[in-house]
């Protein structure tokens, strides 16, 4: 945990009124939006949103989401959200916003879960968590194609698998209920069952970071088999989300 | 936050039932039963035999007890809400420890500030005035059980009346400082003091 250079206070901060610029469905669970802030600014690959929402009686809902988006796309950020049985923000954003409305945001936050162009790097991502690992994947894909970065990337079904058609061989897929097995198109790596401590092992490296997000258990599995695998407890960066909605 | 006018609406956003209770969530807060677990890096394992707790720094007495000492010290039930800045809140939950009052009093502090240490290297930094007056204690049991590792058993420190980053997990001392400095979240961006009622979450808050 040392070492990490505190990240630029020019960060907005204050709310803003967000122009829903784009919305695209991921899967059956999972839809990218894409919004426009009047005061934009860079984030760094990892850090998040917050949203809030207003009822007329002035009750007030927030949550925090990950940026899927390079901060290469200047004046936009993408946040993909999870829709969650029950959930209160995740389920208005899934059946009620649509393109054209506008969403009270503020950001880009914290800098610890954050890439800084250290290398190598290996990312594990469960179900949603591999938001915040794809905004990393595509910032170097589009900055610094050679830097070796892979991710391994655990989902329950071929259907919900985010960004499919952007996962190429730098992607190892686990598919965690799918029995049989017919490959995914345009991903070459798919493996049926779980992440498991071979599998890290093999594609651990010798230096550099792990980054690693998704639920409790599975934050907290994985960062036993990276400590097996070799990995420091400092070279290991994790985000767990809890129950939210 | 301070108000800001005019109010924003969302469209077609009323919320989920917000009766009797709600005034017991700060701004920007959701109830939550469960307990979720929030921790940057990997669990530490600390077994109470290598645990102890250490009050170091710009003391009078530098002091440090092991599990067993500390376990003979005063204790009291906490009953308390806590709040996370990840958004939510536990209502009505309990814990048991020492308070910091009654460990800060044979130290004897000449410092306002302190840094809090935890096994892994996690630390959080903290006022004297927010750890003393009955606000503040080091526990080792959360609703009659010994304190679970993912909540940072064997013991963490407690100040619900601030954000939860604030209560360090596996807490192995406290260092008295005349100065205040940023602690781990404070210098990632999460603000130095941590106020849920005022919603001092990031920095610019």
């Amino acid at each position: 945990m040392d070492g990490l250079t505190a990240v630029s206070q020019r960060a907005p901060g204050r709310w803003q009124i967000a122009e829903v610029e784009q919305i695209r469905v991921e899967t059956p669970r999972t839809k990218t939006f894409r919004l426009r802030p009047p005061m934009w600014m860079p984030h760094l690959p990892g850090q998040h949103y917050d949203v809030r929402l207003t009822a007329p009686d002035g009750y007030r809902a927030e949550r925090s989401y990950s940026i899927a988006s390079s901060p290469l796309d200047q004046g936009v950020v993408e946040l993909t959200v999870d829709r969650l049985e029950d959930g209160e923000v995740s389920s208005y954003f899934h059946d009620v916003l649509v393109e054209g409305d506008q969403v009270e945001v503020r950001g880009p936050f914290a800098s610890y879960f954050v890439w800084r162009g250290e290398e190598p790097v290996l990312l594990i991502g469960g179900g949603s968590g591999v938001v915040p690992l794809m905004c990393m994947l595509r910032h170097r894909r589009r900055t610094a194609p050679e830097l070796p970065m892979r991710l391994l990337y655990s989902a329950r079904t071929r259907r919900e698998v985010i960004y499919a058609d952007e996962l190429g061989d730098d992607a190892i897929v686990a598919l965690t209920r799918e029995l049989g097995g017919v490959p995914i198109e345009g991903i070459p790596r798919v493996q049926l069952g779980r992440i498991f401590p071979g599998l890290i092992a093999a594609e651990a490296f010798d230096s550099g970071l792990a980054f690693v997000c998704g639920s409790n258990g599975f934050v907290e599995s994985i960062s036993q088999m990276l400590l097996a695998a070799g990995y420091s407890p400092d070279r290991i960066r994790t985000e767990r989300f809890g129950p939210t909605g | 936050m301070a108000s800001e006018e005019p109010r924003f609406v969302s469209r077609g956003f009323t919320g989920r039932p917000h009766g009797p209770g709600a005034d017991r969530l700060p701004p920007g807060q959701y109830l939550e039963r469960g307990f979720p677990v929030l921790t940057a890096g990997p669990t530490p394992r600390v077994e109470p035999a290598e645990w102890s707790f250490r009050i170091d720094g710009m003391v009078g007495n530098e002091l440090e007890w092991s599990w067993e000492e500390f376990a003979r010290l005063p204790a009291e039930d906490v009953p308390c809400d806590i709040h996370c800045v990840t958004k939510w809140s536990k209502l009505d939950t309990s814990f048991r420890g020492v308070s910091v009052d009654t460990l800060l009093e044979a130290a004897r502090p000449e410092g306002a500030f302190s840094m809090a240490h935890s096994f892994g290297g996690y630390t959080t930094n903290l006022p004297l005035e927010e750890l003393t007056g009955g606000r503040a204690w080091v526990v080792t049991e959360h609703e009659g059980a010994p304190l679970p590792r993912e909540h940072g058993g064997p013991a963490r420190l407690l100040v619900p009346h601030l954000y939860f980053w604030k209560s360090a997990k596996w807490v192995r001392g406290l260092r008295i400082m005349d100065h205040d400095e940023p602690g781990f979240w404070e210098a990632n961006g999460y603000n130095a003091h941590g106020d849920p009622w005022k919603e001092e979450r990031y920095w610019t808050d």
